[in-house]
């Protein structure tokens, strides 16, 4: 029952309490008891919106970094992704298998600064062996939302 | 011309659909949230699609045999036996039809001769007494009751039948009221037709969206395989509408016949349709399930939203309509209607569209999101706050 309730909350972080007691028919002080205890142990994180920056007129790239790197003796890998994810413009960091270690996922304003970034900040890491970075040209899909979907046009016929 | 020397006047003669009416003024009008829709808002899933598509690529493009491809008809025979415990011979009793309107017409008009009587319990789906008189047959009507939950009883059956009753009708998870029949309920009625004549036409296009209890073939009950049809098909159950594909199973006698019909007047169903429907019966298991959990969330949602602005509903216990009781409001389900439609553009289908028996209800779908329903939900709020 809370993966059901958490896969909802995945879909609409917005669902209330109440919506959400109907649907997953489960009384209201559960729900609420669930969300806090899922809070608590770390298990939500949070709740983000998704955006389409480029209907915006906020300029920004994502790129993605290919990074390999020689392990730390007892620690792995865990040191050095440390120092990367704590830089504000990393937003996402994964140990990845095959033919890279990490994968970042870093937004930047420009690409200037991005390239700043990489030559000045990554790749001055003294177990970062080299770094290959792809700018996203663009978002068709992201964490399962469509970007360019034309929304709330129901062309259904009504005929029965 | 004289048109009126030139039309079938069994054709003019016939209505046109109630729902109908209701649609034609809603689309003259903007902003209008409509609950009106009667098919799934899911598209097909994708590897249905691309097994479609693949089709095309390939060049499948010609007619299939009359009856459907032979693979198709044993993916149809297996996913019955799987799910409802009724087995079909591929070869012999199984017809792939343009959606489960043909199933249904060609069923009719293989077993109905001029004044044979078909029983047809309603409220129900709008086609059954129209297919009915096209083949000459004279529609019987049951009206249920929501006392009843919409359920056919022995008790009505045993009274509308004559010497010259054919066929029953059983629409079954039922559109608009939401009813099911149980496998207790199913018996009770297989008791009054053993010994008969009479065929059931099992409408069960929405054996899929059943809550809380397994939908159950009537087929699937002692001695009542040998009388009757079962008409299905893929667009409730796999999102499907678009693509017109269904299918009937009979007795390989009626099949024979049947088959006559769909040749003269069909020739095969759509190819590509049929591709996508035997990826659909082998791999779509999960994307049913998923949908019917969802279908469900939404159920329960407008029952509980309905209830908390003082409307009451049976509660729905299969297909994705709710028919709640309007009747309380002291409005014709017309009036009711209208004026929401007109003072607060939102649309939900009058429910004597579905027969006599459903006035003072209306059909409400909840196959939309849930921000959708919720939207609607303030609309009809706002509108019975005034009453």
């Amino acid at each position: 029952m809370k993966n059901e309730l958490l896969k909802l909350l995945e879909t609409d972080a917005r669902y209330t309490p109440e919506q959400l007691s109907v649907m997953l028919d489960i009384p209201l002080e559960t729900v609420i008891s669930y969300i806090d205890e899922l809070e608590k142990n770390g298990t939500i994180l949070g709740y983000k919106t998704v955006i389409d920056w480029e209907k915006t007129n906020r300029e920004s790239v994502t790129a993605m970094i290919d990074v390999k790197l020689t392990p730390q003796r007892g620690k792995g890998y865990d040191r050095v992704a440390e120092k990367i994810y704590n830089y504000p413009e990393v937003q996402s960091v994964y140990l990845m298998s095959g033919a890279y270690d990490l994968s970042v996922l870093i937004e930047g304003k420009t690409m200037k600064e991005v390239a700043f970034f990489v030559s000045q900040k990554l790749a001055p890491i003294d177990e970062v062996i080299s770094t290959t970075t792809h700018f996203v040209l663009h978002k068709y899909k992201d964490t399962g939302v469509l970007y360019d979907a034309v929304l709330d046009i129901d062309e259904r016929g009504n005929c029965n | 011309m004289d048109y009126s020397k030139v039309l079938s006047k069994t054709i003019v003669d016939t209505e046109k659909s109630g729902i109908r009416k209701f649609f034609d003024i809603m689309e003259t009008m903007d902003d209008v949230v409509g609950l009106t829709v009667g098919q799934p808002d899911f598209v097909t899933p994708w590897h249905i699609r691309e097994a479609g598509i693949e089709s095309l690529e390939k060049g499948k493009t010609y007619y299939t045999s009359n009856a459907g491809t032979l693979e198709l008809r044993i993916e149809i025979d297996k996913y019955l036996t799987r799910r409802f415990g009724v087995s079909y011979s591929p070869e012999k009793e199984i017809i792939v039809t343009v959606g489960g309107s043909e199933a249904i017409d060609i069923a009719v008009r293989s077993i109905i001769e001029a004044g044979d009587e078909v029983i047809i319990p309603t409220p129900s789906f709008v086609c059954y007494a129209p297919i009915t008189r096209m083949a000459g047959g004279v529609p019987v009507i049951i009206e249920t009751s929501v006392k009843d939950k919409f359920k056919l009883t022995p008790e009505a059956l045993k009274a509308a039948i004559t010497p010259r009753t054919k066929m029953l009708v059983l629409p079954y998870p039922n559109n608009p009221t939401g009813a099911i029949m149980t496998r207790e309920e199913l018996k009770d009625i297989a008791e009054v037709l053993k010994d008969t004549n009479i065929v059931v036409l099992s409408d069960e296009i929405y054996a899929e969206m059943t809550y809380g209890h397994e939908h159950c073939s009537i087929a699937s009950i002692e001695g009542m395989k040998e009388r009757t049809i079962i008409a299905s098909g893929f667009s409730k159950a796999y999102a499907m509408t678009g693509w017109r594909l269904g299918y009937l199973c009979a007795p390989a006698v009626m099949i024979e016949q049947m088959l006559k019909i769909h040749q003269y007047c069909i020739m095969s169903s759509p190819t590509t349709s049929q591709f996508a429907a035997i990826e659909a019966l082998k791999n779509g298991d999960d994307d049913v399930k998923m949908m019917v959990e969802e279908y469900n969330r939404r159920r329960r949602y407008i029952y509980n939203g309905l209830k908390g602005i003082g409307i009451d509903s049976f509660e729905p216990e299969g297909a994705f309509y709710i028919f709640p009781n309007i009747g309380q409001f002291g409005l014709s389900s017309d009036d009711f209607c209208s004026r929401l439609l007109y003072d607060y553009k939102c649309a939900i289908v009058p429910g004597n569209a579905f027969g006599a028996g459903g006035e003072g209800f209306a059909r409400i779908s909840y196959a939309y999101s849930i921000k959708h329903i919720t939207l609607a939900l303030e609309r009809i709020e706002k509108f019975v706050k005034t009453l």
